[in-house]
């Protein structure tokens, strides 16, 4: 095995670029501030509490990308995921319900009021709570053709993050605590050791981060190419061919999307942890959009692509624009790009569909689909009713 | 085609359920509405005025919806926005270039707001036909989800121009129209401006339903929106009618932008928000119904007035909740909207 890796890496040009970056992105909190201090890149280097959020945003949309990317679609509101993953992490550890004291594995001190679980097995609870909330969501509304989907989704996704801003009165019970949000939530910890500023915060959180990330890309490549994946694929390029073929629509679909909510729900619950709280403020439509121009840069369906999609627009949206900002204040201009930083990500959606709509590194089986302008013809037509359609052969 | 049959067997027997606890949802609420009007009619009926009236406003919105939606099955998520950067252009006319306050004379005024409207609506019609130009266009034989994401970027930068040109203050015009009663049946007394509102959303619409049923370029546009290919071996210029749709959609964003600003404050994201209120509106009339359209959105219109106005109703913190609610509930229940024909599809 190990030795297959080794002459893997030997030979293959893009192993060694996979293997380097590994490598590099492992040592990254060790030499930050190294890097930091080079002149004139140092400043545009961020710094590891920020690619611990970058990381944790491309988890998310990576996940994003299930949806998306393979199984072609478009969910406008997956801030939803990321919000029910964060208030997970927020009933399950935190002094939220002081009424009880529960504890499970948990690092803080054994008389606090909450339920305070162990905030691994959090992680865990928080992806099958959002599994089951996306199949929730998907179950009545995946009949739908894909536009009516993209709303409906979108709906959802203004729901929830209203839902718990407004939750802290139902019956007399709070259960989100308001504007406020649930804080402080636990941090991590292992055995009675728990991460903390005094003990390099950042750079665990970051590691953690890192094993997260490389879970979801391994599930991501796993999903590709099991018979699940090809499933996505076929739905993702005809339904009519796919359903024919003996696919079953709904069931694979509704796997998908939930598939998609696991890793939304993780990815939510331990930036709650790592933010230590879970606000509404970070709950709106703009970070569904923002994900979603993450997986459009890097290239719908492909896991690379995303990657790097996820990790430029994460590193605009927390450091890179503020950053490009002050420069061009100093240079005398003023002009602050972090006020239009979705503007810029509009723009940069619209630029990649019209003129990349692959992605900067396309999936090799959505670029011959693109390119070879394969239609998205539904089950049925939509003016002929009842009709089945009647498709041009050589339109495909 | 046996396991074709039996899905397709399954479906109709689900959707019977389905309607069944549809028409029981609907009984529940209309019962509840019974209650409060016998509880209080004056006040029901206020109400009603209001959410009328305000359904009216987000009408000519979801009009713009609509018509594009019918020719191109495309949600220009860039509608609402540019609804939004007109009505802004607007209030800068109204305020600034010509100056009008409360102390103008009824014809300035009028003649004003013309004038207004006769520059925001040729220029947001010229920018809404070259959004499609830039944007749509080139997508309109790819995969169907293409211009939709497109749509959602476009819309994203209309709001940033906005967000450039007047920043986040909210901006609004002098009462033109004053608040006086213009009609007053029993204690339900009706204000002027709320009568304009009704007085020009109206006409719009017959004007509108004309133009798409009798004239030769309506007829045009309802023959692309059928078949494009069979059209364009009719003879129809398909580009150019797609193009035209645009024009008359942004036509009417600016319209309903120097409506909307006659009521309200706005500023640069308002078109996000009712964008999606007058969309679902859209959906709930039977999208690519123009009738349909105005009725849905009078139909919201009501829903969020008697949601924020009547006793024991939820308030106005979960109004985007009830509204997004509704949606998804029509496209569950009845994805056909109220004046729209049964598609196997829609659902």
């Amino acid at each position: 095995m190990v030795a297959r890796l080794l002459e893997r890496i030997k030979t293959d040009r893009s192993a060694q670029v996979a293997t380097g970056l590994a490598v590099l992105a492992v040592v990254y909190p060790l030499i930050v501030e190294t890097l930091r201090d080079l002149p004139v890149v140092g400043d545009f280097v961020p710094q590891t509490s920020s690619m611990v959020v970058m990381l944790v945003t491309t988890m998310m949309a990576l996940g994003l990308n299930v949806v998306v990317g393979y199984a072609g679609l478009l969910d406008l509101g997956y801030v939803a995921f990321y919000a029910a993953g964060a208030y997970v992490a927020g009933w399950l550890a935190s002094q939220q319900f002081g009424q009880v004291s529960f504890h499970v594995g948990s690092t803080v001190a054994d008389g606090l009021s909450g339920i305070h679980v162990s905030m691994w097995l959090v992680f865990a609870l928080a992806g099958v709570f959002t599994t089951v909330v996306g199949i929730l969501i998907g179950l009545p509304t995946l009949r739908l053709r894909g536009d009516y989907l993209a709303i409906v989704t979108l709906g959802f996704g203004e729901i929830v993050p209203q839902f718990v801003r407004n939750a802290d009165n139902i019956g007399g019970f709070d259960l989100t605590n308001g504007t406020f949000g649930i804080a402080p939530i636990d941090s991590l910890g292992v055995g009675g050791f728990v991460f903390r500023s005094q003990d390099n915060r950042d750079d665990l959180y970051y590691w953690t981060a890192i094993a997260l990330l490389l879970f979801t890309v391994f599930c991501c490549v796993r999903l590709r190419d099991s018979r699940l994946g090809r499933a996505w694929v076929a739905i993702r390029e005809d339904e009519t061919a796919a359903a024919a073929m003996g696919v079953p629509l709904m069931r694979t679909k509704t796997w998908s999307y939930a598939i998609g909510a696991f890793f939304g729900g993780v990815a939510g619950a331990f930036l709650a942890s790592y933010r230590a709280g879970a606000f509404p403020a970070d709950f709106y439509f703009n970070f569904s959009i923002f994900l979603l121009c993450m997986v459009i840069l890097g290239g719908m369906g492909s896991i690379w692509g995303v990657l790097a999609g996820g990790m430029i627009l994460g590193y605009l949206n927390i450091e890179g624009l503020a950053t490009i900002g002050s420069k061009v204040q100093e240079a005398g201009l003023d002009f602050d790009p972090t006020k239009y930083q979705f503007g810029i990500y509009g723009f940069i959606i619209v630029v990649m569909m019209l003129f990349r709509p692959t992605g900067l590194i396309p999936e090799r089986r959505h670029k011959i689909e693109l390119e070879e302008g394969l239609h998205d013809t539904p089950l049925y037509d939509v003016q002929h009713e009842g009709a089945l359609t009647d498709r041009d052969p050589s339109d495909d | 085609m046996a396991a074709t049959a039996t899905a397709a067997l399954n479906r109709i027997r689900g959707s019977s359920l389905i309607d069944l606890i549809g028409l029981c949802l609907l009984a529940l609420i209309v019962v509840w509405l019974l209650v409060q009007f016998f509880d209080d009619p004056t006040r029901f009926l206020s109400i009603a005025v209001i959410g009328v009236t305000n359904g009216a406003a987000y009408g000519l919105v979801a009009l713009g919806y609509t018509l594009v939606y019918g020719i191109l099955q495309l949600i220009n998520f860039a509608h609402g926005d540019v609804f939004a950067l007109s009505g802004l252009v607007a209030s800068t006319i109204i305020v600034s270039v010509l100056g009008l306050d409360e102390e103008s004379t009824v014809i300035v005024i009028v003649g004003g707001l013309l004038v207004t409207l006769a520059i925001t609506a040729p220029v947001f019609a010229f920018v809404n036909a070259g959004i499609e130009r830039v944007a749509y266009k080139p997508l309109r034989r790819a995969p169907r989800l293409a211009p939709l994401i497109t749509a959602v970027g476009v819309s994203f930068i209309i709001q940033n121009v906005s967000l450039a040109l007047y920043d986040v203050d909210y901006r609004s015009v002098p009462n033109f129209i004053p608040r006086t009663d213009a009609v007053a049946i029993g204690d339900v007394a009706i204000q002027w401006n709320k009568v304009a509102v009704i007085l020009i959303v109206i006409p719009v619409l017959l004007v509108l339903t004309w133009f798409v049923r009798s004239t030769r370029q309506g007829k045009a546009m309802r023959a692309v929106s059928q078949d494009t290919d069979a059209s364009a071996m009719m003879g129809i210029d398909v580009n150019r009618t797609i193009s035209f749709t645009f024009v008359v959609a942004g036509a009417l964003a600016a319209a309903a932008g120097l409506v909307y600003l006659l009521q309200f404050n706005m500023r640069y994201d308002t078109g996000f928000e009712l964008g999606l209120i007058a969309f679902t509106a859209a959906v709930l009339g039977g999208i690519g119904n123009l009738t349909g359209a105005v009725l849905g959105a009078m139909v919201i219109g009501l829903v969020q007035a008697f949601n924020e106005g009547l006793d024991g109703a939820p308030g106005s913190d979960w109004t985007r909740s009830i509204v997004f609610g509704m949606l998804i509930a029509i496209l569950v229940f009845r994805p056909q909207g109220i004046l729209g024909e049964r598609t196997p599809e829609g659902a």
